[in-house]
């Protein structure tokens, strides 16, 4: 009997997961927040148990309510509002750039052999590796970070953008041929709309990297308004509720910013959805 | 070398609309010299539908690559009334095997695209654009993405941007090769009507020898390894275009036999011998 449910079991296994089906609400909007709540919840209880000494790692509650008083007194949002506008200058000049040239390379025979392997071997260096020698030439200021964090966009938005037009296949190449097309028909109508999944790819990677590199200048360099401004307050005058609410911050802005990047896609690329 | 005073002048005598005089095409693959094409001579007429059937690596695509103009780099001469083919032009279109959409264009833009180099009016073009459409019968479908559609559908759409240009001559480069046996007889039939309708002249080229017979005024039998010309076969008026009809199936077996493939499967390099020798 038993034997007959368990091989019972074992085929339906194979066809559909056991259990009700997920509800469309829970599957699709909850499950991934499933583990960051895991996480907030074991934060709670290493807290409360007394198993964390709470100097180090204050309860939730205490983060939530300095991030009440902080944003209540206007004091962080002033903050992160100099941080995305550091971060927005900086991602706009690096993208914008690199898919100008990541455009041209594509594009042109000659500077791909000229710049293609300048370029890969750029690709190699960290990009915290820049931190010294850009502050040393444009200084610790605001000029310094915003072309740091304009370096770490600039690369994934050339890289995918190159890559995405001279991935073009070679039958559209000899289509734009047969219809005459010129240069600039043929990067209107083929090359651009053909790269664009990932000039896209590339925007994202570049909003990504341009957040973490604002944080990252926020900290090496000189102190100035931002998120970063105030972890290195946090760190000296030993704030663990501040870093720790910094932290979450940053977070919630690079999902924020994963959500709208991923929405415009969708909405850009509609072809790709039969 | 004939200057291209000298070549029109020739090319007036001869009332052909498209020449191919001896032309030899040779690749280098892997640094051995293969000849693809080999003293190719064929002269079509205006309004003309020419079949070219043979075995896959006969050089027939080759063949339309060249008078395409995609590539100049052979011997011989490809003439257009009497001139030169130089580089591709607006007067020769093609339909590729794949329909070659760009995806992210819907139909009309799609077809459309065709009419970038044309010189024409906004208007005109859209109503060459509808009309084209019209005629393939996707009137309904000018608003959806080559995604969306069948392969039959898809490669309607290839035929409506080859036509939309009103070219002199549609090539056709085993166009209907990637679509099943049902669409493929039914697109026959739309092709016919539409190069009746169009007046379009017409090259096919196809290892179909079925669809070479159905839609050919004449049936070029290329041999490959050099590819060349083994015979030319008219396909009278005598043969009505019933596929069923005893002279259709005649000259079906007489194709196939060219090609090396007997009706019994016996006898057959016999028979290839015979004819070629």
């Amino acid at each position: 009997m038993s034997l007959i449910t368990i091989a019972g079991r074992e085929r339906l296994s194979h066809t559909a997961p056991i259990g009700p089906p997920p509800s469309p609400f829970l599957g699709r909007h909850l499950r991934p927040l499933a583990v960051p709540i895991a996480l907030l919840a074991i934060w709670e209880l290493l807290a409360h148990a007394g198993v964390a000494d709470p100097r180090f790692l204050p309860p939730l509650e205490e983060v939530v309510a300095r991030g009440v008083a902080e944003f209540s007194r206007g004091g962080l949002a002033f903050n992160l509002l100099a941080s995305l506008e550091r971060d927005l200058i900086g991602f706009v000049c690096g993208s914008v750039a690199g898919i100008a040239l990541g455009l041209a390379i594509g594009f042109s025979r000659l500077l791909e052999r000229l710049l293609g392997p300048v370029l890969l071997v750029h690709r190699q260096i960290a990009l915290f590796a820049w931190v010294p020698l850009i502050s040393m030439w444009f200084g610790g200021g605001e000029a310094g970070k915003v072309v740091f964090i304009a370096l770490a966009a600039f690369q994934p938005a050339l890289i995918n953008t190159w890559q995405g037009v001279s991935g073009i296949p070679r039958s559209y190449r000899e289509l734009a041929e047969v219809l005459t097309f010129g240069w600039f028909d043929f990067a209107r109508i083929i090359a651009i709309p053909g790269a664009l999944p990932q000039i896209f790819t590339g925007l994202h990677s570049a909003l990504i990297y341009a957040w973490t590199a604002t944080v990252g200048a926020e900290l090496l360099l000189n102190i100035a308004p931002g998120i970063g401004g105030r972890m290195n307050e946090g760190q000296h005058l030993f704030h663990m509720d501040l870093l720790l609410l910094c932290i979450l911050l940053l977070g919630g802005v690079g999902v924020v910013f994963n959500v709208i990047a991923g929405s415009l896609e969708h909405r850009l690329l509609r072809w790709r959805i039969p | 070398m004939t200057g291209p005073v000298a070549i029109s002048e020739q090319g007036r005598g001869q009332s052909h609309a498209l020449e191919i005089a001896d032309v030899s095409k040779r690749f280098s693959v892997a640094g051995r010299r293969v000849q693809a094409l080999s003293h190719i001579r064929l002269a079509v007429d205006d309004g003309e539908f020419v079949s070219i059937v043979g075995a896959s690596g006969c050089g027939k695509s080759t063949l339309l690559r060249l008078v395409l103009g995609l590539d100049t780099d052979y011997d011989g001469d490809i003439r257009v009334d009497g001139h030169r083919v130089e580089r591709p032009g607006l007067d020769r279109s093609i339909v590729f095997q794949e329909h070659r959409l760009l995806p992210w264009l819907n139909v009309e833009a799609n077809v459309a695209a065709a009419l970038r180099q044309s010189g024409l009016g906004a208007a005109e073009r859209g109503e060459l654009v509808r009309d084209h459409l019209h005629l393939v019968g996707l009137d309904q479908f000018a608003k959806a993405y080559p995604a969306q559609l069948s392969g039959g559908m898809a490669q309607r759409v290839a035929i409506a941007r080859a036509l939309v240009t009103k070219p002199r001559f549609l090539l056709l480069d085993e166009p209907l090769g990637a679509l099943d046996a049902l669409t493929r007889l039914r697109l026959q039939d739309e092709l016919q009507r539409i190069v009746r309708h169009e007046g379009t002249t017409a090259v096919l080229v196809t290892h179909d020898v079925d669809e070479a017979v159905y839609l050919g005024d004449r049936i070029v039998i290329m041999h490959p390894h050099p590819g060349r010309i083994a015979t030319i076969l008219p396909v009278t008026d005598a043969v009505s275009r019933d596929r069923s009809d005893p002279n259709f199936i005649r000259l079906r077996d007489e194709v196939l036999s060219w090609l090396g493939v007997s009706r019994t499967g016996i006898d057959a390099d016999a028979e290839l011998a015979r004819r070629s020798a």
